[in-house]
Order: structure tokens, then C-alpha cells, then sequence
């Protein structure tokens, strides 16, 4: 994620200007993590399972939307046919996600139910290094391009000392949209108050006539497709893409989760916007090379000091 | 190694033996040299060292049960103490025994700053802190090049010094004297340490404190009431674990006479080294040393080996990635993880306790597996 940073930091002038570019491109960013933020939480919640596989089904997703756009010379499509591709591939990778995760769930985890919890972890990276391996083959080891579909024509202005560009602004238009879905899908409709059944008692849940597995299966299958909406809303704006994506993202989005509380969905959007943020002015403030090291120095002390995350309530672990 | 419940011959003095005696058969090179030009005394040296790795992460994970992701960034630590300390450009070059016991302590000490504060997490957010240690630390030792020197790491590190005592006998058994003519001495150094390690673990596994931290393990609560202080043991078994790690790291400078990059203690290479200890069986040595030997002799000696014969056999003329074997691997160590757990969570080799604890029905009174955790 280091040229638009770099690029934009550039053009702002004045220091208010540079830190008011940064919170912006921090901001964008962190939409971004926040939205693989929501599927560890999500399944975190339900079954406090880490899902260390779900940065590669993210990873993977984008190596489909790469895919598509070169198997249907997508590259350069006017202005009317790229919203119908950018809305084609938000269609077809997210269903690819959502069925790829549910089956994920369906072979490996869900036969582990009743094992201890270290089984379902050891195999959650087990099948993060399968897939890591698939996108090896499929993509090659070195990163690949993915074509810049979106303009980066400044929506303030060409001369303006801030700049947010078209390419900003898809990012803000589709992820604030499904965030906003999903907290109403979760708050109103019959499966999402069952999801949040199985999340506080899956016992009581199925007492409750709950099934509890179908549950379990649509809460991968929504996770894996917001996973497959950020690969690529991630494609079409980071425009590189490569088969160690996963992991890295998938730790940056498992710490805004964290951070946020896991398991409490506005949490792991608070905690993206958080980590986008921290990384967006470390890199401005402290030196790009330390970002990284920056984040997990936040997830570590985030965890030592306060557990819960910001807005997770204190619970006592089940004995 | 749990040779006294056996009934038939313990087979170890056997396998012992046969590493004694290996490098002096087989010198310079055996059979396979000359076909791939992978040395096995070499791959066996490196495996030794891996091995007194893996029991270290063994003591953390099988032992105590809390999973740690971050071990290689113990090993780094250990390495690049002893890098700092030997190498040429820095004023200290301590000799190799003060320099191993600084590394293990060194590694040990960091264990025990960094457990202090977190061990009392639940299992899955020390699994992440050790996870995001072992990064801050990859990229700290990469950052900081003015003493680290960066991605290309400090080097040369100097060979030990033989004690004068032990050069006749070497001569004797037809070894020179000169680290970097015959690696049979770093073989040896490095069984001998993990003989040395081997020891002393089974000693402890069978100690108050190798009880304690079983018993930490099985059900932490019920530890406590027994009057077990959980967080002095599990801080204990952190400390030795991140000890061993760091001494780990200390032989593979010395023998690869360079620290290596940063990226040589990666995430990778914890994954790699969990994988050897589930694959061989938590909480046992004798699973453990399986688990090295099978795993780490694959990445190093039969993938290359297969590699090269896919090669010579000219299947592959298009250069495709998916007919070189090496692209495979990352394949493989993860189905080796989702099969264990699925079919054999116990391990190659486990250890009578954590096979019980998996199998609820040989527990007789808490078969309510799911409460059981």
C-alpha cells in the first residue's frame, strides 16, 4: 500500500495539508481493512475460531477478478462499461468468496467442532497456506499488476492542496454502502438475529430450534463475500496484487477486528478506520519501513492492556 | 524416548549410534552426494539444530499448551547476538561458549519480557501477540542497519576454537582440525548439544515443574487450586522455550559462519517448526525429533532432490511452474496440518497424555468433549 501514500503525500502543501491528506488516505484505507476486519469478527464471534484463512480467500478472490478482467478484456472499458464491470466483479468474486469460505467451513472446521481449540486454529493456518500455495500457482511468485480501471482525477480540483480522487471515492461509495447493509441485515432479518443467537448460546440456540450449523455456514459464506468485495475494491485501487497479500492484509484487518473488539461488528470497523489511520500517519510521521512493525506494536500493547479492544465488552473466558 | 514402558528393546542406542558413527563411514561424501550434491552430513547438522529448536517450541506448545507462533524470532535473537558478539566489525568477539550461553540467555530473557505481561491472555490472543512479536522483531532486525547490516546480515561469524586437548583424538578418528574443511565438527557439536538438550528435557518432563506444566496444560483452573502458581509456570516453560530457541540460533550462525537475513526467522519458519512438533506428537520427545527429521529432511534434502530429477528428466521443458516440486511445498505443509488435526491430532509419535486428552473415550469421566477444553 505504499504508492498512493507516497504519491499523494507529495502533492499536499502546507503541514495542515500534509496531516489532513494523510487522515484522508488513512481513512480510505482503513474502509478497506475494515471490511476483512468483519469477517474475523463475524466468525470469531460465532465459533471463536481465528480464521486464519480468511486474508488468503480475500488474496484469492482478487487473483479471480484479475482473472476476469483479462479473460473479458475488461482493461480498457468507457466510462458507462467500467461501473457495469466494477458491479459485475462485486457480484461474481464475492459469490466466489462466500462459497469458497462456506466450503472451507464445511470440510476442515466443522468436523472439529467438538475438538479442542487449538485443532481448528492449527487447521485454519493449514488451509491459509493450501490457498496461500493456490494463488502461488495461479499467480506466480512475483506481484502482479492489476489494471487501473479508475481515474485518479482529483474531485477537489487539479489545484487544489488536498486531493481526493475518483479512485477514493469508489472505495468510500462501496464499502460504507455494505457496511451499512450488513449492520442491518445482523439487526433486522431473521438470520442475522439467529446469527446473533448462536453468537451469545449456540446450546441455547438450538434449543431454540436454531440450526445452528446453517448458521455457522452463512456467516462464513457473508464473511468470505465482504472478503471478496475488498479484493476488489483492493485490486482496482492498490493495483498490485500477489499471492503474500493475504497474509500480510489479513494481519492488518485481524488486528482493526482486535482492536475494535472481536466479535462486535461496528468495533471492527472502528478498529479498521483506526489501523488505517496509524499506518497512513506512521508512514507520513515515523518512516514507511516501520508501519508494519508499528501495527503490531499497537495489536500487542491493544491486547495486553485492554483485551476487550475499544469497544468490546469485558468477558470472562467459559471454563 | 519413553523406553521404560516398552516391552521390546528400546531402539534409541541404536539410532544413536548410527549418527555417531554415519560421518566417519561416509566421508567426504556418500552416494547421494555425488548424485544431487546435497551433503547429508551437513543437512543432518542443520537438522540437529532445528531439532533443539522445535523441543524448545516443543516445551512452550506440547508441554505447557500455549500456542506460540513466534519462535523463530527466539532463533533470530539468538543469532544475531552471536553475530553482534564474534563478528569482526564489532569490538567484543567473545569466545563460542560465552557466546552460547549469552544467547540463551539473551532469548530466554526476551521470552520472559515478553511472556510476563501476556501469558495471562487467553490461548488464541498469545497465539497473535507471539504472531505479531515475531514480526515487530523480523522487521526491527531488518530497520535497524547500522547494527543489524540489514537484509544481508552480519557475517562472517568465526568458528569455535577447538580446546588443544581434542585435536589429537580428532586426528585420530581421521577429523582435521579446521572448521571450515570438515563440517564433521560442527556435526558433532551440534549432537552433542542436542543430546545435552534431550537430557535434560526428559529429566525436567518427569520433574515438580515438567508436572506442573502438564498439569497447566490439561485444565489451568485445576492447576491453581492444586496451589500450582500458573503464572511462574508458564512464564518457566516460556523462558526455557525462548532459551532453547535463542541456543538454536546460536549454533546456526556459528555454522553457517553468517547471522543470515531477517527473513530466515520469518513467520515461515515458526509455521515450519509448529508443523514439526504437531506432526510428530505434542508433548513428546520422541514425536518431536520424528516430526524435525521428517519435515525439515523434505524441505531440505528430498524436495531439492526431487526437484532435480524432475528436471534431468526433462518433463518439464516448458519450465511450468506447476512441474517444479518446490512450489508444492507450501501445499503440503498445509495439508499435513488440516489432515492431523482432522484424523490424527495426537501426533506420529504423541505422548500417552495428549492422546487421552484427544480422544474422549478413553477418558472415562469427562467425555463431554466439547466442555473439555
Amino acid at each position: 500500500m505504499t504508492s498512493p501514500l507516497l504519491l499523494a503525500a507529495a502533492d499536499a502543501s502546507g503541514p495542515w495539508e500534509t496531516f489532513l491528506q494523510y487522515a484522508l488516505i488513512g481513512l480510505t484505507n482503513g474502509a478497506l481493512f475494515a471490511l476483512i476486519a468483519l469477517g474475523y469478527t463475524m466468525v470469531y464471534g460465532i465459533i471463536e475460531l481465528i480464521n486464519f484463512a480468511h486474508g488468503d480467500v480475500f488474496m484469492l478472490g482478487a487473483f479471480l477478478a484479475l482473472a476476469l478482467i483479462g479473460a473479458l478484456g475488461l482493461e480498457d472499458a468507457d466510462p458507462g462499461m467500467l461501473c457495469l464491470t466494477i458491479g459485475m466483479l462485486l457480484l461474481v468474486v464475492p459469490i466466489f468468496c462466500a462459497i469458497l469460505n462456506m466450503a472451507i467451513d464445511r470440510v476442515v472446521y466443522k468436523p472439529l467442532r467438538r475438538a479442542p481449540k487449538l485443532a481448528p486454529l492449527v487447521s485454519a493456518i493449514g488451509v491459509s497456506f493450501v490457498l496461500m500455495n493456490v494463488g502461488l500457482l495461479w499467480g506466480g511468485a512475483a506481484d502482479r499488476h492489476f489494471p487501473d480501471l479508475v481515474s485518479r482525477q482529483n474531485l477537489l480540483g487539479e489545484t487544489a492542496g488536498l486531493s481526493f480522487t475518483v479512485k477514493d471515492l469508489m472505495v468510500v461509495a462501496i464499502t460504507v454502502p455494505i457496511m451499512i447493509a450488513l449492520t442491518l441485515f445482523v439487526k433486522m432479518t431473521r438470520l442475522g438475529k439467529a446469527m446473533r443467537a448462536t453468537a451469545q448460546d449456540p446450546v441455547a440456540a438450538q434449543l431454540m430450534g436454531i440450526n445452528v450449523d446453517r448458521v455457522i455456514g452463512a456467516t462464513f459464506a457473508l464473511g468470505g463475500a465482504l472478503a471478496g468485495a475488498a479484493a476488489v475494491i483492493y485490486g482496482l485501487y492498490i493495483n498490485t496484487v500477489s499471492y503474500q497479500m493475504g497474509f500480510q492484509n489479513g494481519l492488518y484487518a485481524f488486528t482493526a477486528a482486535v482492536l475494535g473488539g472481536i466479535g462486535n461488528i461496528p468495533g471492527a470497523v472502528l478498529g479498521g478506520l483506526v489501523i488505517g489511520l496509524a499506518r497512513s500517519f506512521g508512514s507520513g510521521y515515523v518512516g514507511e519501513r516501520w508501519t508494519s512493525a508499528l501495527v503490531f506494536v499497537i495489536l500487542i500493547a491493544i491486547l495486553v492492556f485492554r483485551p476487550s479492544g475499544l469497544l468490546g465488552s469485558r468477558t470472562r473466558e467459559k471454563v | 524416548m519413553n523406553s521404560l514402558s516398552l516391552n521390546r528393546l528400546p531402539l534409541w542406542p541404536f539410532y544413536l549410534a548410527l549418527l555417531l558413527v554415519y560421518p566417519l563411514l561416509v566421508y567426504p561424501e556418500d552416494v547421494l552426494f555425488r548424485l544431487t550434491e546435497i551433503s547429508m552430513g551437513m543437512q543432518l547438522t542443520y537438522i540437529f539444530i532445528y531439532a533443539i529448536l522445535a523441543l524448545g517450541l516443543n516445551v512452550v506448545v506440547g508441554y505447557t499448551g500455549l500456542l506460540h507462533l513466534g519462535i523463530a524470532a527466539f532463533f533470530g535473537i539468538g543469532a544475531y547476538i552471536t553475530g553482534i558478539l564474534t563478528v569482526p566489525a564489532y569490538p567484543f568477539q567473545f569466545g563460542f561458549l560465552a557466546v552460547l550461553v549469552l544467547s540463551t540467555a539473551g532469548a530466554a530473557l526476551l521470552g520472559v519480557l515478553l511472556g510476563a505481561p501476556t501469558l495471562r491472555l487467553r490461548g488464541d490472543y498469545l497465539a497473535i501477540v507471539t504472531l505479531g512479536f515475531g514480526e515487530v522483531t523480523r522487521f526491527t532486525l531488518r530497520n535497524l542497519e547500522e547494527i543489524t547490516a540489514g537484509t544481508r546480515g552480519l557475517n562472517p561469524v568465526p568458528p569455535p576454537t577447538l580446546p588443544a586437548a581434542l585435536v589429537g583424538p580428532l586426528g585420530w578418528l581421521g577429523i582435521q582440525p579446521d572448521w571450515s574443511l570438515d563440517y564433521r565438527l560442527f556435526y558433532y557439536l551440534a549432537l552433542g548439544l542436542l543430546l545435552l538438550v534431550i537430557v535434560l528435557l526428559r529429566n525436567l518432563e518427569r520433574s515438580r515443574l515438567g508436572r506442573a506444566w502438564v498439569a497447566i496444560r490439561e485444565d489451568e483452573l485445576a492447576a491453581t487450586c492444586m496451589g500450582i502458581n500458573a503464572a511462574r509456570v508458564k512464564l518457566s516453560a516460556f523462558a526455557l522455550g525462548c532459551g532453547l530457541a535463542g541456543m538454536a540460533g546460536c549454533l546456526y550462525a556459528t555454522t553457517l559462519t553468517s547471522t543470515a537475513g531477517p527473513d530466515a526467522f520469518d513467520f515461515n519458519r515458526s509455521m515450519i517448526m509448529l508443523c514439526c512438533v504437531i506432526l510428530g506428537g505434542l508433548g513428546s520427545l520422541r514425536g518431536t525429533l520424528l516430526g524435525v527429521f521428517l519435515l525439515i529432511g523434505f524441505d531440505n534434502v528430498a524436495a531439492p532432490i526431487l526437484d532435480g530429477l524432475i528436471q534431468s528428466a526433462n518433463i518439464n521443458p516448458s519450465g511450468s511452474q506447476l512441474l517444479t516440486f518446490s512450489n508444492w511445498k507450501l501445499m503440503i505443509f498445509g495439508l499435513a496440518l488440516v489432515l492431523m488435526m482432522r484424523f490424527r491430532p495426537e501426533g506420529l509419535l504423541p505422548s500417552r497424555q495428549i492422546a487421552a486428552e484427544l480422544d474422549p473415550s478413553r477418558l472415562p469421566r469427562l467425555g463431554a468433549g466439547s466442555s473439555h477444553r
